[in-house]
């Protein structure tokens, strides 16, 4: 078995191009002095990690791309070894990730308390005043029979959640800002977990078809409207604040690059990320195209 | 931690054992899926082996048939199933079906096929028609090999069931994906640990059909 | 960006690039597998008693599902290429192994004997008697071990987009564009069957004595 590994590591290795190749985990530093810029899987990051590289490369900075890579629980350990150097972020989820317990009332004592937990090797740059948060939504069906609106609170499901099925992707059922939660803050529990993909198709598809009654939907989700989802408030502010916020493996930026994703953060409203998200999902135009076009309008490509 | 300690952990732990994300539960759904893959394969494969083997004929296509139905790659087919027919158990069971059909049509058409036709002649020559010459000279003599076949497509099923678990469904593959995606690689050991068992349980069980079912006098000579 | 053939931003390749790198993270692993099994295959002929543990050992990794294998071994090679060959490459060896102990033992005995009195010596022998006489088994072996290979690299999709073609399935499920996912599964499909018409090709090439016709298996 050794061998075979060493065996097909040096055919790897022998072969022409090494780009590749390089090692996440154990590996060093992100190869030469270009910028990498991750994404986890799911099509908003996608197009945050491409608006803030392509920011950095409107600066002269060498930028490549590392996309989909999975969830937060993968990225954040790539990030502190320093295999990528800049993800986009969101500043509540990112808390909840390294301090389960963790309840800030404003995004200022949110910024205070990832900085106190965040890793020596990284640092946070400027949030973006635009939100995409995680959220408990209800179907239309579900909605109707259980008389919810947009002003019913996640406890109002207290005394039914036992009959239903929520859905959300794998990495929900183990965190704070998901079954945890919903069960210390709120009390729920529900019949079962499906599990489906972080606010995609697989989600929008088993809500709409009734598979699930219950799903964490992006609250920047343009099927929101579309499907009559409704997306049930969060009183006690589980979900939290959830600005896009640059992560940056330390020494992997230049005072310029700050500047620019700095710059970019100022512009980004939540407004603005819903009308991408949309062009993004509903027009099917490529993120990259998406990105490029925003920074056009915006000053800053 | 290496994996046996990941392994071990798993199993201890009791969360594991209740539940509807419990061992047992996620066993069954994956003994359920492979199962109803299987059946579904066979019924295709085996008439269609038994009589072209019967025959001697078509051969050729059969190979084509295997080799496209083997490239075509089950995870790809999932996905392109799931995106086309939406969640459920059918866009499942099509890459599964579609995997397990080529070993199953093959082995059977060649099982049959290599019969020794001295018998086979032998039984014409007393006038047996020819459905009781292929069920009652053929198949038994070529009960080993057809075996041979469905087994090795049982263990496909089996190892390829659990990318279900990528489009919601259950199974063994379940612990593997949420482990992945949770990063708990005691789940991801533990689900591989489980699956593999279950191969070695499927290679068991198919020793022990054969042992039962096959005429002493051909195990002898094969 | 609606073309068959354009690919979306972030898989960053070509189509053309994508089969590429897809026939890398394929063909490589079967040629780490063939180059490590033929030595254990020659240990196992030699030394009888070691093949029916060897075979058991492999039928046991060969149980293990790829992407298990692929999740598990992210902790020593990272979300990587390697982490989706390494696999690959233990799947062709336990495809590969049973094929080459059959082929080289189906080599008659007298054949042997008669090499032996021309004065071979073992190394010699195995090089240009058993070996050529065990080709056809090799390249069955080989069959088999390339077109799975092919066909599982799109699992390395799930590792961070490690799978080449297959990398095209996760955005045809996101951005909701099933001519990738058709895309990527006829592709690879295709490759498949080259794959192993070349190989059939090359056993037309390497064994010249034998009869052309009826080799359709």
């Amino acid at each position: 078995m050794v061998a075979l590994a060493a065996a097909t590591a040096l055919l790897a290795g022998c072969s022409s191009d090494g780009d590749t190749n390089e090692n996440p985990l154990t590996g060093g530093k992100a190869s030469g002095d270009s910028v990498v810029v991750g994404s986890n899987n799911f099509p908003e990051s996608n197009l945050l990690a491409d608006i803030y590289g392509e920011a950095l490369k409107a600066k002269g900075i060498k930028v490549t791309y590392k996309q989909n890579i999975g969830s937060r629980e993968t990225t954040y350990g790539l990030i502190k070894n320093g295999s990528i150097s800049v993800m986009p972020e969101y500043n509540g989820a990112l808390l909840a990730h390294l301090d389960q317990k963790a309840a800030p009332k404003t995004l200022d004592e949110t910024t205070k308390a990832v900085n106190a937990k965040l890793d020596s090797q990284l640092t946070l740059l400027n949030p973006a005043s635009a939100q995409a948060k995680d959220s408990v939504t209800v179907n239309a069906e579900t909605a109707e029979k259980y008389h919810l609106t947009g002003k019913s609170s996640i406890a109002d499901l207290k005394d039914v959640a036992k009959d239903l099925v929520i859905g959300a992707s794998p990495e929900f059922q183990t965190r704070q800002q998901g079954l945890v939660g919903l069960k210390s803050v709120y009390g729920l529990e529900f019949k079962s977990f499906k599990a489906l993909d972080v606010g995609g198709p697989l989600t929008r598809a088993a809500l709409e078809k009734d598979d699930v009654q219950v799903a964490d939907i992006f609250t920047t989700d343009p099927k929101i409207t579309e499907e009559k989802f409704v997306v049930l408030q969060d009183p006690k502010n589980l979900f939290g604040f959830q600005n896009v916020q640059p992560l940056v493996h330390k020494g992997t930026l230049s005072k310029e690059g700050v500047a620019a994703l700095n710059a970019v953060s100022a512009k980004l409203d939540t407004e603005t990320l819903l009308e991408l998200d949309t062009q993004l999902q509903a027009e099917k135009k490529d993120p990259m195209d998406v990105a490029k076009a925003w920074l056009k309008s915006a000053g800053l490509g | 931690m290496n994996v046996l300690d990941f392994a071990r952990a798993f199993f201890s732990d009791g969360a594991h054992w209740h539940g509807y994300d419990g061992i047992p539960t996620r066993f069954a759904e994956h003994v359920g899926y492979s199962l109803e893959a299987l059946v579904i394969a066979a019924a295709i494969g085996l008439p269609v082996g038994l009589v072209t083997g019967h025959y001697g004929r078509g051969g050729n296509t059969l190979a084509l048939i295997a080799t496209a139905g083997r490239a075509l790659p089950s995870f790809g087919l999932l996905v392109l199933m799931v995106i086309w027919l939406g969640l459920g158990m059918l866009p499942v069971m099509i890459p599964l079906v579609v995997l397990a059909v080529p070993p199953i049509l093959v082995t059977t058409y060649e099982a049959v096929r290599s019969v020794d036709p001295s018998p086979v002649d032998a039984a014409r020559g007393m006038g047996m028609p020819e459905a009781r010459v292929l069920f009652q000279v053929e198949l038994p003599v070529a009960l080993p090999l057809i075996y041979s076949g469905l087994r090795t497509a049982a263990i496909q099923i089996v190892s390829t069931a659990t990318i279900a678990a990528y489009v919601s469904l259950g199974g063994i593959g379940r612990y593997i994906i949420d482990g992945l995606y949770q990063k708990d690689y005691e789940k991801v050991v533990g689900g591989a640990t489980l699956v593999a068992a279950l191969a070695l349980v499927t290679l068991a069980v198919f020793w022990a059909v054969s042992r039962l079912t096959v005429s002493p006098g051909v195990r002898r000579s094969g | 960006m609606s073309g068959f053939f354009d690919l979306p931003s972030d898989l960053q390749h070509s189509y053309l690039g994508l089969v590429g790198l897809h026939l890398r993270e394929a063909l490589l692993p079967v040629l780490a597998g063939l180059i490590v099994s033929l030595p254990v295959a020659q240990l196992c002929v030699r030394f009888r008693w070691i093949y029916p543990p060897v075979l058991g050992v492999t039928t046991v990794l060969y149980a293990i599902p790829s992407l298990a294998f692929f999740v598990v071994l992210i902790d020593y090679f990272g979300q990587s290429e390697t982490t989706v060959m390494v696999p690959l490459a233990l799947y062709s060896l336990v495809v590969l192994v049973p094929a080459i102990v059959d082929g080289v033992r189906s080599v008659p005995p007298e054949t042997l004997a008669a090499a032996q009195a021309m004065g071979f010596g073992p190394v010699r022998r195995y090089l240009q008697v058993q070996l050529p006489i065990a080709v056809p088994a090799i390249i069955a072996g080989l069959r088999v071990a390339t077109v799975s290979s092919i066909s599982l690299v799109s699992v390395g999709m799930l590792i961070g987009n490690q799978g080449a073609l297959g990398n095209m399935l996760y955005d045809a499920q996101t951005y909701e564009r099933s001519a990738l996912a058709v895309n990527s599964v006829l592709t690879i499909g295709v490759l498949g069957v080259l794959a192993d018409g070349v190989l059939v090709l090359v056993r037309l090439l390497l064994t010249p004595w034998m009869p052309r016709k009826g080799a359709g298996r």
